[in-house]
């Protein structure tokens, strides 16, 4: 029976626990993340969601339980290039000297290491054609084209997260990772997010994010798990994002001290 | 060894000289003097590859590492003195040993990372300074703390050119990890780099290039030539790969003019290296034409008209 699920499943959680400097903030994490389909990770401040993000980035190692890729330790899936990341805009440097398309190339690195030696030995402006292919289709796709040649510093806050975006989509990844996508954006940008998003998902994509956005959640997700140091709830939208509920959940947070 | 040195080195040299007697003659005439050639030789590779490291010091805010690995040296200069083993050896020992020793308390106490920083370099550098008071005179010290580039030996030349070669490798070699990691170590992490390796690896490559630059710059001015060639390149270009060229070639411009004019005004070297460094920073900040404080001001100025 477990196989069956671990078919199905684009990652899987089990039993996980992490910590900031022994303050718990996740206890025995159950998840299965199902496969092709949109999943909205939501809970209050201090919740852990982005603990629970960070565990599944790999930024933060729990302090025990496991964590698979389709069916294979999450390392592998990360080093075949088939979880992609998208960061929140708090988490990068806007005055490192990078244009746009280079930041977006950065998402390619992973699968660089396919590439034969002398590639990955010479200048960028020598890279593979599938690479600069992807930077260009994942540009297009959040209309920043135009932007290509721009330091990151010169674009709106609207445009650094469409960048942001570009990066994730050109790891041409199985498993989209998304960190507050639509946190502290325009109204154009969030409804473009939520398209490309959407397109994804019809490709076949698994996404995942975690979301503040309850209109957009309810709008176009088709899974919900709900945090609180542990897992609260999992479902469809409907049943997950009804008042009751989301009343419910937020009891006993009230630590709001704690790292989120 | 010292054979050695003179073999690998001579062409260097050689090739170096044509370059400079291409200047004019009285900049040219000072240096005819083998110390002198050695001299430049050390300054130009010093320069170059303090400049390569200063690019990521600056954008990874590393700038108190590089202060705290290059104080942490000197007990490992002062204890393969009494050892009688290569000074480099003992100075790559105790500065990898701090940098490490900084990481696991950082990780692993409520102290943060400028406090522990601060405490292990003054811990290791007070004991440096406690041993060679005890065993060596204090010119000695006076060198190791301040650098003496004009008594420079071929075998410590030879390790100069060594960590130049092998810094200049691993940042060719490992280009995209290094830039990804100081970029966005997140990201890194998502793509399954291995970013304790690329951290460590880094660290590692500063306390080459420190432990190189001693007999240049010293102890306590190697951190100026770790951060101002970084700082002033930052200052004049938004892309990645021109800046490291930018910041070599001041790391280079300063140390070659830094030592000619040391000789010709007859002060410390190290000094003068630092100051011209120092003084190219102040003129891109002022000067340059994106992020100059002269061009920003005339845009605000002319918004405003």
């Amino acid at each position: 029976m477990s196989s069956d699920i671990a078919n199905h499943a684009a990652i899987r959680v089990e039993g996980v626990y992490a910590a900031y400097q022994r303050q718990p903030v996740l206890s025995d994490i159950n998840l299965d993340f199902p496969r092709g389909r949109w999943t909205a990770i939501v809970g209050p401040n201090g919740a852990g969601k982005s603990t629970l993000f960070r565990v599944l980035t790999g930024s933060m190692s729990p302090l025990k339980g496991e964590l698979s890729a389709f069916g294979e330790r999450i390392f592998h899936a990360r080093r075949a290039g088939r979880i992609a990341y998208m960061a929140q805009r708090e988490a990068i440097e806007w005055d490192f000297p990078i244009s746009v398309w280079d930041t977006v190339m950065t998402g390619r690195f992973g699968h660089m290491r396919e590439d034969p030696l002398w590639q990955r030995l010479a200048p960028s402006r020598f890279v593979h054609s599938r690479h600069t292919e992807a930077v260009r289709s994942a540009l297009a796709d959040v209309d920043m084209l135009d932007f290509a040649d721009r330091h990151i510093s010169a674009l709106s806050g609207g445009q650094k997260k469409r960048v942001l975006l570009a990066r994730c989509l050109a790891q041409s990844a199985d498993i989209l990772l998304l960190d507050e996508p639509l946190a502290g954006v325009d109204p154009p940008s969030e409804a473009l997010i939520l398209e490309v998003l959407a397109g994804q998902r019809k490709a076949g994509r698994t996404v995942i994010m975690v979301t503040h956005d309850m209109p957009g959640a309810r709008r176009y997700v088709d899974h919900v798990v709900l945090i609180n140091r542990t897992v609260r709830g999992t479902g469809s939208p409907e049943d997950m994002l009804s008042d009751a509920r989301l009343a419910t959940l937020a009891v006993g947070s009230s630590d709001d001290d704690l790292q989120d | 060894m010292q054979a050695i040195a003179d073999q690998v080195t001579a062409p260097l040299i050689s090739a170096l000289m044509v370059l400079v007697n291409l200047l004019p003659a009285g900049i040219a005439d000072a240096f005819q003097y083998a110390f002198m050639q050695r001299a430049l030789l050390t300054s130009v590779l010093v320069g170059a590859i303090c400049g390569l490291l200063s690019c990521y010091v600056v954008l990874k805010r590393w700038s108190l590492l590089g202060d705290a690995i290059s104080h942490a040296v000197l007990p490992g200069v002062a204890i393969a003195y009494l050892l009688g083993w290569p000074f480099f050896i003992g100075a790559f020992i105790t500065g990898a040993l701090t940098s490490l020793g900084i990481g696991a308390i950082e990780r692993h106490t409520r102290i943060k990372s400028d406090a522990a920083m601060g405490l292990m370099f003054t811990g290791a550098f007070a004991l440096g300074i406690v041993i060679i008071s005890k065993i060596a005179t204090s010119t000695h010290l006076m060198h190791i703390l301040f650098g003496n580039v004009l008594g420079v030996q071929p075998t410590n030349m030879l390790l100069t050119l060594a960590a130049s070669v092998i810094t200049l490798l691993v940042i060719w070699l490992a280009y995209r990890p290094l830039l990804l990691y100081t970029f966005d170590p997140q990201q890194a992490q998502a793509l399954g780099f291995n970013t304790s390796i690329v951290h460590y690896g880094l660290i590692l490559l500063l306390t080459l290039t420190i432990v190189a630059s001693l007999e240049t710059v010293g102890i306590i001015l190697v951190v100026a030539m770790l951060i101002t060639p970084g700082a002033t390149a930052h200052m004049l270009t938004d892309r990645f790969a021109t800046m490291l060229w930018l910041s070599v070639a001041v790391g280079v411009s300063s140390a070659v003019l830094g030592l000619w004019l040391s000789v010709v005004l007859d002060v410390a070297s190290g000094g003068s290296i630092v100051l011209v460094a120092t003084g190219l920073f102040f003129l891109a900040l002022l000067f340059s034409p994106k992020h100059g404080v002269i061009m920003r001001q005339w845009r605000r100025w002319r918004m405003m008209a």
